[in-house]
């Protein structure tokens, strides 16, 4: 990876691409995890990935992230290919949400929380640090916890810590795996409420979601994979049909829309 | 903003220099008293008077016991100055070691990156080598230490991290090579040497003279600021992997820079005094009890608190049977091996088996 250093991350215009794969491809043995996806991310939208198990939206995430090279195809970042790009440059562009987040020492809350920006170490934006941070511990509810060892949280309280240390590194790229698995109603709703935001502001969201009504009412836009292909990609109505839903998921499904809202509302349909 | 968690910053602020003040008193006054304690006493008054001296303060009386100037600076200083370095080397390799195996069992004595860096000390030793004029005990030493920990490090880990088993059994494996190596050794060795690699692989510190601290100091020193460098990254690596690829590390690039310092600190530890288990088991861990896991302070703490411990140990060993020298390494193990007991428990307990 290259190492030479190009400064601090300027915002882009709503709707410019961030990210942009094309043909990516990866094999692992005979299987084919991903067959020729292309995918865009743009500023300012929220993208969700959906998809049954194993349909490839970790593997794809691992590929944005820069964590796995593919064994076809090329990724953009910011205009540049992403293997062009030195780590700490990378790290202060985009942020990443694991589905898995181990701590291996007792850290509190709060220096977890603080972990998040340290890819603005010895830079002007370090003075953001200390607003930064109780930015996030209050964005996810986690004020009573700070001086709290994370080993001792329950599991949506260690969620939602990793989720403020990822928020709390204002990159304008967020990479969130599954952000709600562990949580409770009120936090996924608050969660994707706040993803929602820094899409607002500005920022590229690329979730991997399973719950298609939250796909259904956060997400600007659906990326729909199946056996590693790019089934539907576009706005949630033209990718939450019923036809294509049953298809996918291998079960009957019917999508209604919302009383007073008019969004879809995504139900199985039982016996 | 005026969250709850500024405050226990701030109270986490004041406990850590406070710590460091405490250590450090500890530390200056065992050094005081190990050094005036021995056949010839010297109170710690005239001990510290005479170091005044030296460096042209004309404060303290000086040692009034007949040659009592001579064997401080002869004999005492350059041992007391051994165990300080020792224990710092040794602390300090234990906490990094934990660090980089993303577990708080791993030890330089347990794993068995002392008895590899043993073998290297006692080649030289056997077969007189010179290779690198005095330098030749350390410098093999490091080498073969840093071939061990190459070997546990390849072996042990798993998905970034080592688990408890896998780590033991794999120190229980190097161990059982590195102490055929030594027997090996033994046997080949001449009388004079068998009794010097039979003494060292108890660990001790007698006999230390300046040369081997001036070769000590630099090697301690390097691994020391090498350590201070990493030690946010360090933090960033409890998170796992690839989490700390994305904030900007890398991880594969921090991890051997580490091994070399872990090397580098337990070579020069090993090289003269021997293999002295424990020490960066027990000390790392309490201070993490105290401090919590932040490394940066862990770092500072844990060369203070090794310090203290190889200083109290060494005065111990030089004390406890009148007329005679118990090796060192026996005093550590009796300690630490209990220790390790207790923490092998506890963090059973806590995984709910050997997860």
């Amino acid at each position: 990876m290259a190492a030479r250093h190009i400064g601090l991350p300027t915002r882009v215009a709503t709707g410019t691409v961030v990210y942009s794969a094309t043909g990516i491809t990866l094999e692992r043995g005979r299987r084919r995890l991903l067959d020729e996806v292309n995918l865009e991310v743009h500023a300012g939208e929220v993208l969700s990935l959906l998809g049954p198990n194993g349909a490839g939206k970790s593997t794809l995430l691992r590929i944005l992230s820069g964590d796995l090279d593919p064994d076809a195809g090329t990724v953009m970042f910011g205009g540049r290919n992403l293997k062009e790009w030195s780590l700490l440059d990378l790290s202060r562009r985009r942020s990443v949400l694991l589905q898995d987040n181990q701590l291996l020492f007792p850290f509190t809350v709060h220096q977890v929380v603080e972990m998040g920006r340290a890819p603005w170490r010895r830079t002007t934006l370090e003075d953001e640090d200390n607003e930064a941070i109780s930015e996030s511990i209050e964005a996810t509810d986690i004020g009573h916890l700070g001086s709290r060892r994370v080993p001792s949280l329950s599991g949506g309280e260690r969620a939602r810590t990793a989720f403020a240390r990822v928020i709390a590194g204002r990159t304008g790229m967020l990479m969130l795996d599954e952000p709600t698995a562990a949580l409770d109603l009120g936090h996924q709703e608050a969660v994707l409420t706040l993803a929602r935001e820094r899409a607002a502001e500005g920022d590229a969201v690329l979730i991997v979601l399973h719950d298609l009504n939250l796909a259904a009412a956060y997400s600007d836009r659906i990326a729909l994979l199946r056996e590693g292909r790019l089934v539907a990609c576009g706005e949630p109505t033209d990718v939450l049909k019923p036809e294509i839903l049953s298809d996918v998921y291998r079960t009957p499904v019917e999508v209604i829309p919302h009383p007073t809202t008019g969004r879809g509302i995504v139900l199985p349909i039982r016996g | 903003m005026n969250s709850p968690d500024r405050t226990v910053h701030k109270r986490h602020g004041r406990r850590v220099p406070l710590l460091y003040v405490v250590l450090t008193v500890l530390l200056l006054l065992s050094v005081l008293v190990s050094a005036g304690t021995g056949q010839l006493a010297i109170p710690p008054q005239e001990v510290l008077g005479s170091i005044l001296h030296r460096i042209g303060i004309d404060w303290l009386p000086l040692p009034s016991v007949n040659a009592g100037d001579q064997a401080l600076w002869a004999i005492r200083f350059p041992r007391v100055a051994m165990a300080v370095l020792v224990g710092v080397g040794l602390a300090v390799s234990g906490l990094v070691m934990q660090a980089i195996f993303g577990n708080p069992l791993a030890e330089p004595g347990v794993i068995g990156i002392s008895s590899g860096a043993a073998v290297g000390a006692g080649i030289s030793i056997v077969f007189g080598l010179t290779v690198f004029g005095e330098w030749t005990t350390a410098v093999l030493a490091f080498l073969t230490g840093l071939a061990a920990t190459l070997v546990v490090y390849v072996m042990s880990r798993a998905d970034g991290r080592t688990e408890v088993v896998t780590l033991v059994l794999t120190g229980i494996a190097v161990n059982a090579i590195g102490g055929a190596a030594i027997a090996g050794l033994t046997f080949v060795g001449d009388t004079q040497s068998r009794e010097a690699i039979v003494f060292w692989q108890l660990g001790s510190l007698k006999g230390m003279g300046w040369t081997q601290v001036m070769i000590v100091t630099p090697i301690i020193a390097i691994g020391l600021i090498a350590a201070y460098l990493s030690g946010r990254k360090l933090d960033l690596l409890a998170l796992g992997e690839r989490n700390a690829r994305h904030l900007g590390v890398n991880v594969e690039l921090l991890r051997i820079g580490m091994i070399l310092v872990v090397s580098l600190l337990v070579g020069a530890a090993v090289a003269f005094a021997g293999i002295i288990s424990f020490v960066g088991l027990v000390i790392p861990h309490l201070m993490r009890m105290i401090m919590g896991p932040a490394h940066l302070s862990l770092i500072t703490a844990s060369a203070l608190a090794g310090a203290l411990l190889m200083t109290l140990a060494d005065l111990a060993a030089r004390t406890i049977v009148p007329m005679a020298e118990l090796p060192i390494g026996i005093l550590t193990a009796l300690v630490g091996g209990p220790f390790f007991f207790w923490l092998l428990r506890r963090t059973r307990k806590r995984s709910g088996g050997w997860g």
